[in-house]
């Protein structure tokens, strides 16, 4: 039996029928074909598929697509404007060469969005921690925790 | 994961009723569990009950002397409770210690304590601070709530609703975190309450348990030096591949010092 979904992505509104087991990572890259979220590793660790929901970080593949109906998910796709200007935490990745692959990236930019939205001015350790839940192979880390320690310092300081 | 039928009910008592007529149901609170069980099979439920629906399940309160906590209340809303940093900061640390941001932001008290697994931080800090959880039909005391390895005291077609935290005079937790998982090896609640000092282990047994010996000398004197000799045996410990029994019953010491000295 499919089940009719209506949210909003990216400030849109999308529809779509699905099965009530259909992951919200999957209508995401399948039904609406926003393939900039990844699927790392499928049980909830890795955080490459890190979405927003209603302004709040969550992994995206351990989440129904019928527990977003009505709510507002933000993606990757959805953080520049739409001119092309990169969100800040994507641009202080880009400064800080916050990524090697690239796979890893969708979620870590969105949690760091996550982390300088709750902790302005984050510090060092308060990042580390904070990324816990985000896996990344290539970089050792370093770049990641100095794109979002230097976006979350000029967000607070643009507020 | 297998398919199933899929409800929203709006209030508790259509939850319950649902659950009654689908003997093979389960309720979903946030799924941090529950969606990875599924995923690998090892559950198939007929239904799932999604409990998001329901407002009378959300929020946190005060209710006289006591924090007020909806089943559904997801960890990070405790973490960052004003209502809760100021009553009972100890708790509010101890749900920012559970999982990871992403998961604190789906994950809820009610389906954690419900689920009961051995490693996770709740039990400790409700049996430490002597809370009560209230369910559709009656209150559970925590320390009758919490009945073993993955087992509760809850019944067919109970469905846990709030649970009510007394204000302690001082409580912390100190947790010996797995640092991929972010579970508890070993973690333990200190808390100094009107009805005396209460030491709750999680992580380290089957279920979560007190140390009535450590209780009873922290009575007396309120120092690390007071329990320093007093340990819990290895035979009631989990053993396994991240931690000896052995070691986890000499952690469980180790904190419950350093939770008292950070008095």
């Amino acid at each position: 039996m499919l089940i009719d979904v209506n949210m909003t992505i990216n400030g849109k509104a999308v529809s779509g029928q699905v099965e009530a087991r259909t992951l919200l990572v999957d209508f995401i890259r399948d039904h609406q074909r926003l393939t900039g979220t990844h699927v790392g590793c499928d049980t909830t660790q890795c955080g490459c598929c890190t979405v927003h929901v209603d302004g709040k970080a969550v992994k995206s593949c351990t989440i129904l697509a019928v527990q977003t109906r009505g709510k507002d998910v933000l993606t990757i796709e959805g953080l520049a404007q739409a001119d092309g200007t990169l969100h800040p935490v994507q641009e202080a990745f880009r400064e800080h060469h916050g990524l090697q692959c690239g796979f890893c990236t969708p979620g870590m930019v969105m949690m760091g969005v996550d982390i300088c939205r709750r902790h302005p001015n984050a510090d060092e350790q308060t990042v580390r921690h904070e990324l816990e839940g985000n896996i990344c192979r290539c970089t050792g880390y370093q770049g990641i925790v100095e794109a979002i320690m230097d976006a979350s310092a000029k967000m607070a300081g643009a507020r | 994961m297998e398919n199933f039928g899929y409800h929203t009910p709006a209030s508790v008592a259509d939850a319950a009723k649902i659950l009654v007529a689908n003997e093979d149901a389960k309720l979903m609170a946030g799924g941090m569990t529950l969606l990875p069980t599924l995923k690998q099979r090892l559950a198939a439920p007929s239904d799932l009950i999604d409990l998001a629906g329901i407002a009378e399940m959300k929020g946190i309160s005060r209710d006289g002397d006591e924090i007020v906590i909806g089943a559904m209340t997801p960890h990070a809303d405790v973490h960052e409770s004003a209502l809760v940093r100021e009553a009972i900061p100890g708790l509010a640390a101890l749900a920012g210690q559970i999982g990871d941001p992403a998961v604190r932001h789906r994950g809820t008290i009610g389906g954690s304590i419900s689920n009961a697994d051995p490693a996770s931080d709740y039990p400790a800090g409700l049996v430490g601070h002597g809370a009560t959880v209230v369910t559709n039909k009656r209150k559970i005391a925590a320390d009758d709530f919490f009945t073993g390895l993955f087992d509760t005291a809850l019944e067919p077609g109970e469905i846990v609703t709030t649970v009510r935290f007394p204000v302690p005079l001082w409580s912390t937790y100190q947790k010996l975190r797995h640092p991929a998982s972010g579970y508890a090896v070993v973690g333990v609640l200190v808390a100094q309450t009107k009805a005396g000092v209460r030491v709750a282990v999680t992580g380290a047994g089957p279920s979560v348990f007190r140390i009535a010996a450590m209780e009873t000398a922290l009575s007396q004197d309120f120092s690390a030096k007071a329990i320093e000799g007093i340990t819990v045996s290895a035979d009631d410990m989990n053993n396994d591949m991240h931690a000896s029994a052995a070691y986890r019953a000499h952690v469980v010491t180790v904190l419950a010092k350093r939770a008292v000295a950070s008095r």
